[in-house]
């Protein structure tokens, strides 16, 4: 026990990684108010678990998977329940007349057409970022966690499916889905 | 319709290929599917073009954001610092 403290060390921990798990966690709910609690929720659960921390992996790699655990929960509750249905109802909606209903092919006023994103270079384009954060924000709860969990910590389909219980099939669905109405949205709004 | 017909004009199973080749693994049959569908869809291949680009993008922005300067204020992690004394204060 006592050896297993002295490679923590909690009265440190709001100075060394508070600002840290932070900017994790808003990066990844993009709330504030949230985001604090998370950070503080995950600093009193570590709390609880000092004496299983093996110090296989530094402090803040042990910190942040708290927090990844957190997070992840906020995912699975923001997609669960009856709000969700009406959400991804509307966004399926969206893209309802994307495609002619019998062969698949693009409809005439849906067609991908060339816009700005394809001679800027985009990476420098600050007001882009604007645009494209506006675009996912209209994403169903359910397909825009499934979508960042898998762009910003390229975690793996197999343990996204079990978190966030979506089967494989529906896993692709969602993302051919999500990046749908991503792309037209963002071809309705580039200025 | 015969089966070429049909991949030539399905842009909806065109795009779908394009997702998960992006991020997955699709089969053989299907990489040759796509090839013939991009061959004559000119829409398809904007869309390809645009949808790599994208998932660029969000990278990026995910990126930026995990690495920006937001800091929580000096209260909040005052408060939080008490809250965890506390706890250790107690055992």
């Amino acid at each position: 026990m006592i050896t297993k403290t002295l490679q923590l060390e909690p009265r440190n921990w709001v100075a060394s990684h508070a600002d840290y798990l932070y900017a994790y966690a808003i990066a990844r709910i993009n709330d504030e108010e949230q985001a604090k609690d998370l950070v503080q929720e995950t600093f009193l659960a570590a709390l609880q678990k000092v004496d299983k921390f093996e110090g296989k992996s530094s402090e803040r790699t042990w910190l942040t998977a708290i927090l990844k655990y957190k997070i992840i929960d906020v995912y699975r509750k923001k997609s669960s329940g009856l709000i969700v249905n009406a959400d991804v109802q509307r966004a399926e909606q969206e893209q309802s007349d994307f495609f002619e209903p019998e062969y698949g092919h693009w409809t005439k006023e849906n067609a991908p057409m060339s816009f700005g994103i394809d001679d800027h270079d985009p990476l420098i384009n600050k007001e882009f970022n604007s645009i494209l954060q506006k675009c996912m924000q209209k994403l169903p709860a359910l397909w825009l966690s499934i979508f960042t969990m898998k762009h910003m910590d390229d975690q793996s389909t197999d343990i996204i499916c079990s978190e966030l219980k979506v089967t494989q099939a529906n896993f692709w669905v969602i993302i051919h889905r999500t990046k749908l109405n991503l792309r037209a949205c963002l071809q309705k709004n580039w200025i | 319709m015969g089966t070429l017909k049909k991949i030539q004009n399905n842009c909806h199973k065109a795009t779908f290929l394009i997702e998960k080749k992006l991020i997955g693994k699709i089969t053989l049959r299907e990489k040759i599917e796509l090839k013939i569908h991009l061959f004559g869809c000119g829409i398809c291949r904007t869309y390809q073009k645009q949808t790599v680009k994208i998932s660029q993008m969000v990278r990026q922005l995910f990126s930026d954001s995990a690495n920006s300067e937001k800091q929580l204020d000096d209260t909040f992690k005052k408060d939080m610092q008490h809250r965890i004394e506390d706890e250790l204060d107690k055992n």
